[in-house]
């Protein structure tokens, strides 16, 4: 649900910005790559399409020095656990970008050896669709992320 | 740093600079080599004996207990031999878990190794992280769909796997392809395995050490990606090779797409022997390193260039030719040493006799149909629907219910980038396949791992992992 | 005995329950599971060397109901094989082919985990892709593909 940004005191009201804008400069993506769309999600850090522009171009192996977690890829059945392990040991503030089918609804298998949609494990802030999507649209969604942060109604 | 090595091709030798392996070095005493049947059995992890608790002041009490043991510790005893014999004492194993997230292991594959020290005594490969069920959704799709299920196996070559799959199909139904549609898979095929190996050098020099690869492999793999944008209408898992031929006819402009791909791919490739084959640090890290004999290869029916680093002449595309391979001039590298830095060399060479392949497909392609006139496998072209009534049926009739492939069962293999990719695909007569299995190639390479790290350093576990080139959708489906 | 290639007509002479056949230009061999481990030491000695893929098929309505297939090379004769073996639906096990090709290690555990097909003497049979705690074979053919309706999620806000 969304809040208004604006409190009715000045002072917090400008702290409260300071503080989203302060969030949505360099988030350190978890590396959290499973399948193709990991692969898409390596080609938006690559030269090309250059994610270093926002400071993200750190994936960091430890969860617990990162705010963003990319889910890029089809999750398991067995994998769900250890997804929800690295989630919750990142500290907070973080979020969840679902990328991808497969991580948003299942995709295309919708069958038994999958989770359908990542948001069955962990809560999801911004979903991202394609198969895979290209870098393009992995970065629409991370400027959404972005803007949504900024504007306060992704709060966290 | 010495002169960049001039690879000739069918002539794979190491840069000057490099070491040349001892010949004692491969053949180490059968007792430091595990054997191929000492494969780590769960339930067997040995139980912990406790010896006497050691404590750097009790040194004394141990005195009369193991002579050794004091010589070590107090340092009289030198023993270079980390790798060894000398002080393996089985209470110090220790078990470390490595995955299945973890920035190094190519996907979701986990590693548990039983360490001594540094040293890797037994490692066993967990899989099933990434288990999609593909082989049971492609009982739910029609053979016409299939190609999209497939592609996203082996997602580094999705062009290998739906060729593969084609090529099964046609082999049920019995049909051929136009020769303009087999060669335009000849090029599709070869430009995804020089996609994949250039994807492969920038994981794994990055995985080494050289973190500018992970930029350089994908800035060139970019040109090939638009290409296959402008050809496929997708960057990966194309969905563009389906039985009956491809799915469109190439671009008009196609021939110069060619020329600057074929121009950048070089350059890069130029750069990367430079900055690797040559440099003394990477010679270090991966001479000697992850060595899979001849034997254990075909033993583990492991594939591929992994199996063409260690020695065994074996490429589907020259041995069981398919998609008119056999018209085309191009080597096999095949190296001996079997270690890392040897298929470093085996790949950088596929590239460049992929680049010729390339070429002669320039030169040669035919002009015709890009799918087969059988309409009862191809549908028709969209205009002839507006047109003819039997069209509009027989395309009707593709895209609810498919095309009946006869019954019947068959194993087709494709030489991907990864090694032999096989389908073994089952028909009952119906629209859908009965069964299909699918051989991926990484599978085999994954079990071959406990073999390659046996005795090693952890250090170098990445580097073998690295240049075994697991893609786990292969793995797991 | 239709068509036996040449360099297996010894190994079809010591095996004459073994079918050889010719399907679509592989040679398919289709043996008992008695006989298989024989046959594949027989092969192996014949110069197929190269272990490439084992699997299993569910024929559901047919006897025996399982079939698995072993696919082989030999690389110093460029020259395939397949050999089927018919597995029964109950007591659906046969011995481990891995004292002969050790790469059939992690294929049998694959079987077993989609089939439910025991390999007898198989060093570690246990599941290899499905969660350890997973139940019943989800490859055989009465078990179904496992789709949940799709769910159409509400967003919280509208955009």
């Amino acid at each position: 649900m969304a809040r208004p940004s604006s409190s009715p005191n000045l002072v917090t009201a400008a702290l409260d910005k300071a503080v989203h804008w302060a969030q949505t400069r360099s988030m350190w993506p978890a590396s959290f790559g499973l399948a193709c769309c990991a692969i898409e999600m390596m080609a938006t850090g690559a030269a090309h399409n250059d994610l270093s522009r926002f400071g993200m171009e750190v994936f960091r192996a430890s969860p617990r020095q990162a705010d963003l977690m990319i889910v890029a890829g089809r999750v398991s059945q067995k994998m769900a656990p250890v997804l929800r392990q690295v989630y919750d040991q990142m500290a907070e503030p973080k979020w969840v970008i679902s990328m991808g089918a497969c991580a948003s609804s299942g995709g295309m298998f919708n069958n038994y050896a999958l989770v359908q949609g990542v948001d069955q494990v962990v809560p999801v802030d911004i979903y991202v669709p394609g198969c895979p999507p290209g870098p393009q649209s992995l970065m629409h969604g991370i400027l959404s992320l972005q803007e949504g942060i900024k504007a306060g109604e992704i709060v966290r | 740093m010495s002169k960049p090595p001039d690879i000739v091709p069918g002539d794979l030798e190491a840069p000057s600079g490099a070491p040349e392996l001892a010949a004692n070095e491969l053949d180490a005493a059968p007792s430091d080599r595990r054997s191929v049947h000492d494969l780590w059995l769960s339930g067997t992890e040995a139980p912990r004996e406790l010896g006497p608790f050691t404590d750097e002041g009790a040194q004394e009490m141990l005195a009369g207990e193991s002579p050794e043991l004091l010589a070590d510790q107090t340092g009289t005893l030198v023993d270079d031999d980390y790798e060894g014999s000398g002080r393996s004492h089985d209470d110090e194993l220790q078990i470390i878990n490595m995955g299945p997230q973890h920035p190094a292991t190519h996907g979701v594959l986990r590693l548990h190794l039983e360490l001594d020290g540094e040293t890797i005594r037994r490692v066993k490969p967990i899989i099933g992280y990434l288990h999609t069920g593909m082989e049971k959704t492609a009982e739910a799709l029609t053979f016409m769909q299939g190609s999209t299920n497939v592609t996203r196996m082996d997602y580094l070559s999705p062009l290998h796997n739906e060729l593969g799959y084609s090529l099964a199909v046609e082999k049920l139904l019995q049909v051929e392809v136009p020769p303009r549609a087999a060669a335009i898979r000849v090029l599709m095929s070869e430009l995804n395995r020089i996609a994949s190996h250039l994807l492969w050098s920038a994981t794994s020099g990055f995985d080494i050490g050289a973190l500018s690869m992970m930029i350089y492999g994908l800035r060139e793999r970019e040109s090939l990606l638009e290409f296959f944008e402008k050809t496929t209408g997708l960057r990966m898992n194309h969905n563009y090779i389906r039985p009956g031929g491809v799915a469109a006819d190439l671009p008009s402009d196609w021939r110069e797409d060619m020329v600057s791909i074929i121009e950048t791919v070089e350059s890069g490739l130029a750069d990367y022997v430079t900055l690797l084959l040559g440099n003394p640090i990477f010679i270090e890290r991966t001479r000697g390193v992850g060595i899979l004999t001849h034997d254990e290869c075909l033993a583990f029916g492991v594939t591929g260039p992994v199996a063409r680093a260690s020695g065994v002449d074996y490429d589907v595309r020259k041995v069981f030719p398919y998609s008119g391979f056999e018209q085309y001039d191009f080597e096999i590298p095949v190296t001996t040493n079997g270690d890392v830095y040897d298929r470093f060399l085996v790949r950088f060479e596929e590239i460049r006799q992929s680049i010729r392949i390339v070429r002669q497909v320039m030169e040669t392609i035919p002009e015709g149909d890009y799918r087969t006139e059988d309409r009862k496998v191809t549908p028709p072209p969209r205009a002839r629907i507006d047109e003819s009534m039997e069209a509009l049926i027989h395309h009707f009739k593709i895209f609810t219910e498919g095309f009946k492939v006869p019954a019947g069962e068959t194993y087709q293999a494709v030489e991907s980038s990864r090694g032999e990719l096989g389908m073994y695909l089952v028909s009952d007569g119906g629209p859908k396949p009965w069964r299909l299995h699918v051989r991926g190639p990484s599978f085999a390479n994954v079990q071959s791992l406990p073999m390659m790290l046996a005795d090693s350093l952890i250090a170098d576990t990445v580097a073998a992992l690295a240049s075994a080139d697991p893609v786990m959708g292969d793995v797991d489906r | 005995m239709t068509t036996v290639p040449a360099e297996l007509v010894g190994v079809a002479a010591a095996f004459p329950d073994v079918e050889f056949d010719s399907v679509l230009g592989d040679t398919v061999a289709r043996a008992s599971r008695d006989d298989v481990v024989g046959l594949l030491e027989a092969v192996y000695d014949a110069g197929y060397e190269m272990f490439i893929d084992l699997c299993a098929v569910d024929y559901l309505s047919r006897d025996p109901r399982f079939d698995v297939a072993i696919n082989l090379v030999s690389v110093s004769q460029s020259l395939r094989l397949r050999v089927l073996v018919g597995i029964p639906g109950t007591d659906s096990k046969m011995p481990t082919v891995s004292t002969v090709y050790p790469g059939s290690n992690f294929y049998e555990r694959e079987a077993f985990d989609l089939f439910g097909i025991e390999f007898s003497g198989h060093p570690d049979m246990t599941r290899i892709l499905l969660p350890d705690d997973w139940e019943g074979h989800p490859l055989r053919k009465d078990v179904s593909v496992g789709s949940v309706p799709v769910q159409f999620k509400e967003s919280n806000k509208a955009r």
